[in-house]
C-alpha cells in the first residue's frame, strides 16, 4: 500500500464514521455535545496511556469510552438541575475535563510517548509507518485497523438501532410513548461517538474530529430531506473533504488535518450558497419570482 | 517557588484576566452565548496567522488586532449560517469554530516551515504560555481591564437589559443592535487576550466557569458580576502561584481547574440553590411526611371504632403502609418528644394534643377530596391519591379558605366526617 493511498484511506473511513454518527448529532441539535466529547476524552487517554503504558492497548480506548460518557452525564445532570442553562452546562464540563488531560499529560509527558500537538491536529501523516504486526508478520498500517473496526462498528450499531434512532432524532416524545427508551438511546449514541472521536484522535486530532461531525451532515442536511439520503451524502461530502483536504495540504505544504477541515468548510460553502432547495441563491431566485407574480399595487 | 519577575507578571495577568473575564462572562451566560465565545476563541487563530502574514511583524498589537477582525467576522458568520439557512445555532457554532480553526492550522503549519516563521511564537496561542507574558502584555492586559469595567459600570443598566428582556429594550428605543454589538466586541476583546495566556480550549472556561459559579450565590445582576469577577481574580491568582511552585503544571489548566473546583464547591453548597441544601430540605419534607402520616393512621384506627386515643401495636400500623416497626419508632420519637404520642412497649397511642394535629391533617385530606369532587367532578374513586399528597402541602390558610368556599361540608364525598377545630 502506499503511503498516500494509506493516509486517504484512514482519512475517508474516519470521515463516514463521523458523518454517520455526527448526522444524528446534528438532527438532534446536539453537535456541541461532540465537541465537547472530543475535548473530554484527554484525560481518559492520558490515564489509559499511563495505566498500560502503550498507545494500541484497548485500556486507552475504554478509559476515553468512559470519560466520553461522563460527560455527557454530567452535561447532563447540570442541565436537569436547573441549576445552569444547557449551553453553559456543556461550556464549563469540558474545558475542566480537558484541563485535568492537559495537566497528567505535561506531569507525565516524560513517561507517556503522547505529545499534546499531535492530540489536537493529529499525524495523519505518519500513519503508514505505524505498522501492526500480529505473529511475526505485518498485516498492515494500526489506523487502518483501528478505523476500519470503528467504521464497521458504526455500521452495524446504526443498522442495528436504525428504526430506533431516527424516532429519537425526530420525535423523542413518540419514541417514549411507543416504549423505546429515549435515554438509553442518546447513551448508545453518545458512546459511539466517544468511540468514533478516540479512534480518530490519534490519526487525525481532535479538531478534524469535530469538522467532520458537523461539518459532512450539516452539507447533507442542507441538500437532502429523507434520513438515509442524508447519512449517505455526509459520508460522501465526508470523503469529498477528506481528498480535496489533502491536496491542499500537499499544495501549501500545510497541516493534512487542518487541509481537511478547510475542504469541508468549501463544501458547505457550496451547499450554503447552491443549494438546490434550501440554498440562499435559490431562496433568493424564488422571491424574486414570487414578487414578480404579486407585483405591488 | 521563586518570587521571580516571571512570577509576578504572571500572577499580575491571570488575576487580571480573570477579573475581566469573570465579569464579561456573566453576560455570556446570561444571553446563551457560552459556547459563542468558544467559537470566538477559534475564530481568531486564522486572523492571527493573517496579521503576521501581512505584516510579517510579531508584536502582540499587530496579532491581536488580527485575531479580533477574525474573531468578529466568525461571530458574523454563525449568525449569517443562522439566519439565511436551515442549519440551527449549535450547528452552525461547530462549523465555524472548526473551519476556522483548520484555516488557522493550515496557515500555522505553512508559516512555520517559512524561512521567517521560525520560532515565531504563533503557537503559543494554542495552548496559552502564561509565562512568555512580559510587561508589554501587562500593560496591554491592565488597559482592557480597565476599558471593560469602564464600559461595564458605565452602559450597567443598558446592558443588563440587554441580557434579560431584548425587546422591552427595543420598545424603549434604545439603540440595542449597537449595545449587542459592544458587549460582543468586548467579548471578543477579552477573548483574544485571553487566547495567548489559558489558549483556544480553556478560554471559554476562563469566562464561562467563575459566571457560572456566581449565578449560584446571587440573582441580582451586579452582585453577580462582584462575584464572578473576584472567583475568577481568585482562580487566576490561585493557579498561576499553583502552576509556579508545582513543577511541568501549565498556568492556563491549573487556573480552570481552581475555578471548576470553586464551580463544584457553589453548586454543591450555595444558600438555597445548592445541591446539599435542596437535598437537606427534601430529607426534612419527608421525615415531616412520615410524621403526618403516622398521626393520620392513629386516628383513623381511632375511627374505626377502638376510639381515639386508644392503644395501637406496631405490626398493626407497620400492615397500614407497609413500614418497617423501625422506621416508624423513629418517626414515633420525635412525636414523643412534643408530646403528641404516647409510647409503651410495641404499642402507640395518641395524646389530646396528637389528636387534634392528626384531625387537621385528616381535614386537608377530607376537605381536598370534597374540593376534587364537586369543583373538578372527579368520580370518587379519583381523589384519595391525589389528596394524599395534598394533605401534606396545604397551609392551614388555604384550608381554611378551601372550608369556605366549599359552605363548610359535614361530610367529604366517601361519607366519612371532616373534623373541625372545636371538636
Amino acid at each position: 500500500m502506499s503511503d498516500t493511498f494509506v493516509i486517504l484511506l484512514v482519512g475517508c473511513m474516519v470521515a463516514s464514521s463521523c458523518a454517520l454518527v455526527g448526522t444524528f448529532l446534528v438532527l438532534r441539535k446536539m453537535a456541541l455535545l461532540g465537541d465537547a466529547i472530543s475535548h473530554s476524552v484527554l484525560p481518559g487517554i492520558a490515564i489509559g496511556f499511563l495505566l498500560s503504558q502503550s498507545r494500541s492497548s484497548l485500556v486507552m480506548v475504554v478509559g476515553a469510552g468512559a470519560l466520553g460518557v461522563l460527560t455527557v452525564f454530567l452535561v447532563e445532570r447540570l442541565q436537569r438541575s436547573g441549576r445552569l442553562y444547557a449551553d453553559a452546562s456543556i461550556g464549563v464540563v469540558f474545558p475542566a475535563l480537558f484541563a485535568v488531560g492537559v495537566i497528567l499529560i505535561s506531569r507525565y509527558a516524560s513517561m507517556i510517548d503522547l505529545d499534546l500537538d499531535c492530540v489536537l491536529y493529529g499525524e495523519i501523516a505518519y500513519t503508514p509507518w505505524d505498522l501492526v504486526v500480529v505473529a511475526g508478520t505485518t498485516v498492515g498500517p494500526r489506523a487502518v485497523w483501528v478505523t476500519g473496526l470503528t467504521l464497521l462498528l458504526n455500521l452495524v450499531v446504526i443498522g442495528l438501532f436504525f428504526k430506533e434512532l431516527k424516532l429519537v432524532s425526530f420525535d423523542p416524545g413518540l419514541c417514549e410513548a411507543l416504549g423505546f427508551r429515549p435515554v438509553r438511546l442518546h447513551y448508545l449514541l453518545m458512546a459511539l461517538v466517544s468511540v468514533t472521536v478516540v479512534a480518530a484522535f490519534e490519526s487525525v486530532g481532535a479538531i478534524l474530529v469535530v469538522a467532520m461531525l458537523v461539518v459532512p451532515p450539516c452539507v447533507a442536511y442542507l441538500l437532502v430531506d429523507r434520513l438515509v439520503l442524508m447519512l449517505a451524502t455526509a459520508v460522501a461530502s465526508g470523503c469529498i473533504a477528506v481528498f480535496a483536504g489533502y491536496g491542499l495540504a500537499r499544495v501549501l505544504d500545510g497541516s493534512i488535518a487542518g487541509g481537511m477541515a478547510v475542504a469541508a468548510g468549501g463544501l458547505f460553502i457550496l451547499a450554503f450558497l447552491l443549494s438546490p432547495r434550501y440554498g440562499l441563491i435559490a431562496s433568493w431566485i424564488r422571491r424574486r419570482r414570487a414578487v414578480g407574480r404579486y407585483p405591488a399595487q | 517557588m521563586e518570587w521571580t519577575y516571571t512570577v509576578r507578571n504572571v500572577l499580575v495577568g491571570s488575576s487580571l484576566l480573570g477579573l475581566t473575564g469573570g465579569v464579561l462572562g456573566c453576560f455570556a451566560l446570561l444571553r446563551r452565548q457560552s459556547l459563542l465565545s468558544d467559537a470566538l476563541a477559534h475564530a481568531a487563530l486564522p486572523g492571527v496567522c493573517v496579521a503576521f502574514l501581512l505584516t510579517g511583524s510579531k508584536s502582540p498589537e499587530v496579532l491581536l488586532a488580527g485575531a479580533m477582525v477574525a474573531g468578529i467576522l466568525g461571530a458574523f458568520a454563525i449568525l449569517g449560517v443562522i439566519r439565511n439557512s436551515r442549519i440551527k445555532e449549535d450547528a452552525a457554532i461547530g462549523i465555524i469554530l472548526s473551519v476556522f480553526f483548520g484555516i488557522g492550522i493550515v496557515l500555522l503549519t505553512w508559516i512555520q516551515k517559512l524561512p521567517s516563521g521560525n520560532q515565531s511564537g504563533l503557537d503559543r496561542f494554542l495552548f496559552g504560555q502564561a509565562a512568555t507574558m512580559g510587561t508589554d502584555d501587562i500593560r496591554l492586559l491592565s488597559a482592557v481591564t480597565l476599558l471593560v469595567l469602564f464600559a461595564v459600570v458605565l452602559f450597567f443598566k443598558e446592558f443588563k437589559l440587554v441580557s434579560f428582556d431584548h425587546g422591552f429594550g427595543v420598545s424603549l428605543g434604545l439603540p440595542v443592535k449597537l449595545l449587542e454589538f459592544g458587549l460582543t466586541s468586548l467579548l471578543v476583546l477579552v477573548v483574544v487576550i485571553g487566547l495567548q495566556m489559558v489558549g483556544v480550549v480553556l478560554m471559554v472556561a476562563t469566562l464561562l466557569t467563575p459566571a457560572a459559579a456566581a449565578r449560584q450565590w446571587t440573582d441580582r445582576l451586579g452582585a453577580m458580576l462582584l462575584v464572578s469577577g473576584g472567583i475568577g481574580a481568585v482562580s487566576g491568582s490561585v493557579g498561576s502561584l499553583a502552576s509556579a511552585t508545582i513543577p511541568r503544571v501549565p498556568t492556563g489548566p491549573a487556573i480552570v481547574l481552581v475555578s471548576s473546583v470553586i464551580l463544584v464547591f457553589s453548586l454543591m453548597l450555595a444558600p438555597r440553590r445548592g445541591m446539599v441544601w435542596a437535598m437537606l430540605q427534601d430529607r426534612l419534607v419527608e421525615r415531616r411526611i412520615r410524621r403526618e402520616n403516622l398521626l393520620k393512621d392513629l386516628y383513623l384506627a381511632g375511627e374505626r371504632g377502638i376510639g381515639f386515643g386508644s392503644w395501637v401495636t406496631l405490626p398493626i400500623l407497620m400492615g397500614y403502609r407497609g413500614l418497617s416497626g423501625s422506621g416508624l419508632l423513629r418517626s414515633a420519637r420525635r412525636l414523643v418528644k412534643n408530646s403528641l404520642l404516647e409510647r409503651s412497649g410495641d404499642q402507640l397511642r395518641l395524646t389530646a394534643d396528637g389528636i387534634r394535629e392528626a384531625a387537621k391533617v385528616v381535614r386537608k385530606h377530607r376537605l381536598w377530596e370534597s374540593y376534587l369532587s364537586r369543583r373538578l367532578e372527579l368520580p370518587p374513586d379519583h381523589l384519595h391519591r391525589d389528596a394524599e399528597m395534598m394533605e401534606h402541602a396545604l397551609s392551614d390558610e388555604v384550608v381554611d379558605d378551601l372550608d369556605r368556599r366549599l359552605g363548610y361540608p359535614e361530610r367529604d364525598p366517601h361519607g366519612k366526617p371532616i373534623p373541625r377545630e372545636a371538636s
